[in-house]
């Protein structure tokens, strides 16, 4: 399921809407997952707060959505684009892989919930496809 | 057995009764249809699926999205025994219309996003957990009956 190069040129649209609103959209991501799958507060047990609008929360879900962005403009070459970023989920967080699809459909929703004109089914079937290819780029290093 | 707190319940009852089933029911079959075109395998006759835009006006497609939808009501009304009350269903949906039960997942992530994009800001996180809690008991039990 590689993308396609309407699959990116759908991306990049949507993200050129997206971007300004990225860590807002970050954010309420990273708050929504928390609270409908506390199997993934796991990770976070250093935190204080990991509640909707909280600190970490706000300024986590900002750095997550510089990772998205980053792998935007790397869509051509994901692996190679999320080097690092790949070598620091493998080594350093190891966060177990099916939490990427999780997190995905958060982001999803609330892009749906913000975006409904833009996040048409065509979109959507791109983006997704998209994120799955930055959780597949991500988790690359893993074994 | 499923426990249901009174705000659980009076999320899943609000969201139903306000619910536009003519609107959310094809949006929701067609979106899925389109993410996850692998879906379309269990829809061989209902004509022209070629593309997205075929896809989003087929009437037949969009008649079945609204009976789908309609078939989550009896949930909605028997909240305390989701499994009992889908139990025949669960052996229809494997034993005459051989549905991979993973498929139900991807249709009620369909679901959830066409009500996002519906009600906007207003699909709080505690709105879409009670929501997801009760399509992923709804799609357990759909999917109790498969040997």
């Amino acid at each position: 399921m590689s993308l396609s190069s309407k699959d990116k040129a759908a991306v990049k649209a949507l993200w050129a809407k997206l971007s300004k609103s990225a860590d807002d959209i970050g954010a309420d991501a990273l708050g929504r997952m928390f609270q409908v799958y506390p199997s993934t507060k796991t990770y976070f047990s250093h935190w204080n707060d990991l509640s909707i609008g909280s600190g970490p929360v706000k300024k986590h879900g900002k750095t997550v959505m510089g990772g998205v962005g980053l792998a935007v403009a790397n869509i051509d070459d994901l692996v190679k684009g999320l080097f690092e970023l790949s070598e620091k989920h493998a080594f350093e967080l190891r966060v177990d892989p099916a939490n990427f699809r999780i997190l995905t459909h958060c982001l999803l929703v609330v892009v749906a919930s913000k975006f409904p004109a833009d996040f048409t089914p065509e979109a959507h079937v791109a983006f997704d496809k998209f994120l799955a290819a930055v959780s597949l780029a991500l988790s690359e290093k893993y074994r | 057995m499923v426990e249901w707190s009174d705000q659980e319940r009076s999320i899943i009852n609000s969201i139903f009764a306000s619910l536009d089933y003519e609107d959310i029911g094809p949006k929701a079959l067609s979106r899925c249809l389109i993410v996850y075109p692998w879906t379309q395998r269990y829809f061989g006759g209902f004509g022209n699926l070629y593309n997205a835009e075929a896809i989003k006006t087929n009437p037949m497609i969009a008649a079945h999205g609204i009976k789908v939808l309609h078939g989550l009501d009896r949930a909605v009304k028997n909240m305390d025994n989701i499994k009992a009350t889908y139990a025949e269903l669960s052996v229809m949906h494997s034993e005459k219309l051989h549905i991979d039960p993973d498929n139900f997942k991807l249709l009620a992530d369909c679901l959830t996003i066409v009500i996002a994009a519906k009600m906007g800001t207003a699909f709080t996180a505690d709105i879409q957990a009670a929501f997801q809690k009760f399509l992923s008991v709804v799609v357990n039990a759909l999917g109790r009956q498969y040997h």
